[in-house]
């Protein structure tokens, strides 16, 4: 059996090591069950940590560091890795074309390709000097050119493009963020918290601009010199930054006829309608059971999990990628911030679809009732349904975050502390810490 | 706060310190690296996290530098309680 992982990130880690938990490799004390892993990607660094982006552009950590895996590690896992862009899948006759290399033939196919930035789409944009932040190599590109004392304008909306904020501020450039709307991240944070997130921002030195747009990037010998904004106006500066939502790669497995909506259509086994191609991951959207919907997250952890589960399924073994409450735990301007469950609604009009470290389903939110407590940095704001508890948002103080994600994860029944929840004026922190150590004793028993 | 209550937080800081190990939440980790790369003997706090596996290691100082740099909350202490008996 040969398996065919596309993909550098991490859903395609998953895979291969759950495809491994089935057929362990002589290394990992097995005979290999005849199996041979193949992966492919066209990411010259490989297997690193996207997230991790953030904080090498900060100045935080190494470059070198954001490798989770050491070539022996990899080698214990025992695949080959071929470098290369997939051009298209032949599907009839179970093959890859991929350029500048042989075909490679599959009996089982995995699409872990991820999804990339969304392009913006004004003149000038091809200039050198203006960045977007997909890859390690743009991290490197925009690092090369970093200068204390150079002016920066950010554009786009969601946790990237505030990434990229912090990375200049911490190198103390000039930045200027523009935002489209009245406030920051209005899909997913209430009022409140994006008052926070900018007055925090205005802090550390950051200039905003509300209601502003980029008609126009204007450049001097092909360098960026500033931007033109709807109003006229022009804003001089040396870089430029952009992060407006991203786009499932989906170009390849369209190409193949699969089903697309915004993603590659998954079942719950993570397995597109040719049932030798499965897909994980940024570009897949996965159908959820329980809700009856296919939804894109972007988010660390369900990749893995779908990786996971891909891995599993394609091995044989049947696993259903059970959706635990997306959940994703971000600085926002310095701010620990965490986010589970449904806590938003409407539509953000500086992204464009979903944003990386986003989910979709945090915006889907129900009929639900808000709690909050605290109006400083330490922020807790609760989404409280009819039994259970449907999203929660924790900034500053983490320590109600673990306790938090279980009981929404958990959909845990939470009437006996409902009503005091909903009370005016509640102590919701200590109402949420008192249920949990009483509901752990119980369960503990 | 009191001075009694303050001294008392302190060494029950110490004491889950020099008693616990450092257990990770793998649903919150990105695998950055944060952890090992400022771990102070190099102990590949990261690779744990990965598993779920707790941070038990004959030489983690438990000095804390990986639960305070995690960027995620992923890593916490938890008190063993192999050493101490009672209420610490």
């Amino acid at each position: 059996m040969k398996y065919v992982i596309v993909g550098f990130g991490v859903a395609g880690i998953a895979a291969i090591e759950a495809i491994r938990s089935v057929h362990p490799s002589p290394a990992g004390g097995g005979d290999g069950g005849g199996v041979e892993i193949v992966l492919v990607g066209d990411d010259p660094h490989g297997f690193y940590s996207r997230p991790g982006l953030a904080y090498f552009l900060t100045g935080e950590l190494h470059d070198k560091a954001l490798y989770p895996r050491t070539a022996n590690d990899f080698k214990r896992l025992n695949f080959n890795t071929v470098r290369g862009r997939v051009t298209r899948i032949v599907r009839d006759q179970h093959t890859l074309e991929i350029e500048g290399k042989p075909p490679l033939t599959y009996d089982r196919l995995l699409l872990a390709v991820g999804a990339q930035a969304m392009p913006m789409k004004v003149p000038g944009a091809e200039l050198d000097g203006v960045f977007k932040l997909d890859h390690m190599e743009d991290a490197k590109r925009i690092l090369a050119r970093i200068r204390r004392g150079k002016t920066v304008v950010v554009v786009g909306g969601g946790i990237t493009a505030l990434e990229l904020v912090e990375g200049f501020v911490s190198h103390n450039m000039k930045v200027n963020y523009l935002l489209r709307g009245d406030r920051y991240w209005s899909s997913v944070l209430d009022e409140q918290e994006s008052k926070i997130v900018e007055h925090r921002l205005q802090e550390e030195g950051v200039k905003l601009h509300y209601h502003s747009e980029i008609t126009e990037v204007t450049g001097k010998h092909g360098r960026v010199n500033g931007v033109r904004l709807q109003d006229g106006k022009i804003l001089k500066c040396d870089l430029v930054a952009y992060a407006i939502g991203i786009r499932p790669r989906v170009d390849l497995a369209k190409q193949a006829g699969l089903s697309i909506d915004r993603g590659i259509l998954v079942n719950e086994y993570m397995q597109t309608d040719d049932p030798d191609i499965f897909a994980a991951g940024d570009v897949a959207q996965a159908y959820d059971p329980t809700t009856g919907t296919s939804i894109m997250d972007s988010l660390w952890a369900p990749a893995r999990q779908q990786g996971r589960a891909a891995g599993l399924n394609m091995a044989g073994k049947k696993t259903a990628y059970v959706k635990s409450a997306p959940f994703n735990v971000t600085r926002l301007a310095g701010l620990t911030t965490t986010i589970i469950g449904t806590v938003g609604r409407g539509r953000d009009d500086d992204l464009v679809g979903i944003a990386r470290g986003d989910s979709e389903t945090w915006r889907q939110l129900p009929e639900a009732i808000v709690a909050q407590t605290g109006f400083d940095v330490n922020r807790l704001r609760l989404l409280v349904g009819e039994k259970t508890l449907l999203g929660a948002i924790v900034m500053g103080d983490q320590k109600l975050s673990f306790p938090l994600e279980k009981i929404i994860s958990g959909n845990v029944d939470i009437s006996p502390i409902r009503g005091k929840l909903l009370a005016s004026n509640a102590k919701v922190g200590d109402i949420v810490a008192d249920f949990w150590t009483s509901y752990q004793s119980a369960v503990v028993g | 706060m009191s001075l009694f209550t303050f001294l008392k937080r302190d060494a029950d800081k110490h004491t889950v310190l020099s008693s616990g190990h450092v257990v990770p939440d793998p649903a919150r980790c990105v695998q950055c690296g944060i952890c090992s790369y400022n771990c102070p003997i190099g102990i590949d706090v990261r690779a744990h996290a990965w598993r779920g596996e707790p941070v038990v290691h004959s030489q983690c100082l438990t000095c804390g530098e990986c639960v305070a740099r995690c960027p995620r909350g992923v890593l916490r202490f938890e008190k063993t309680d192999l050493f101490v008996k009672g209420d610490a």
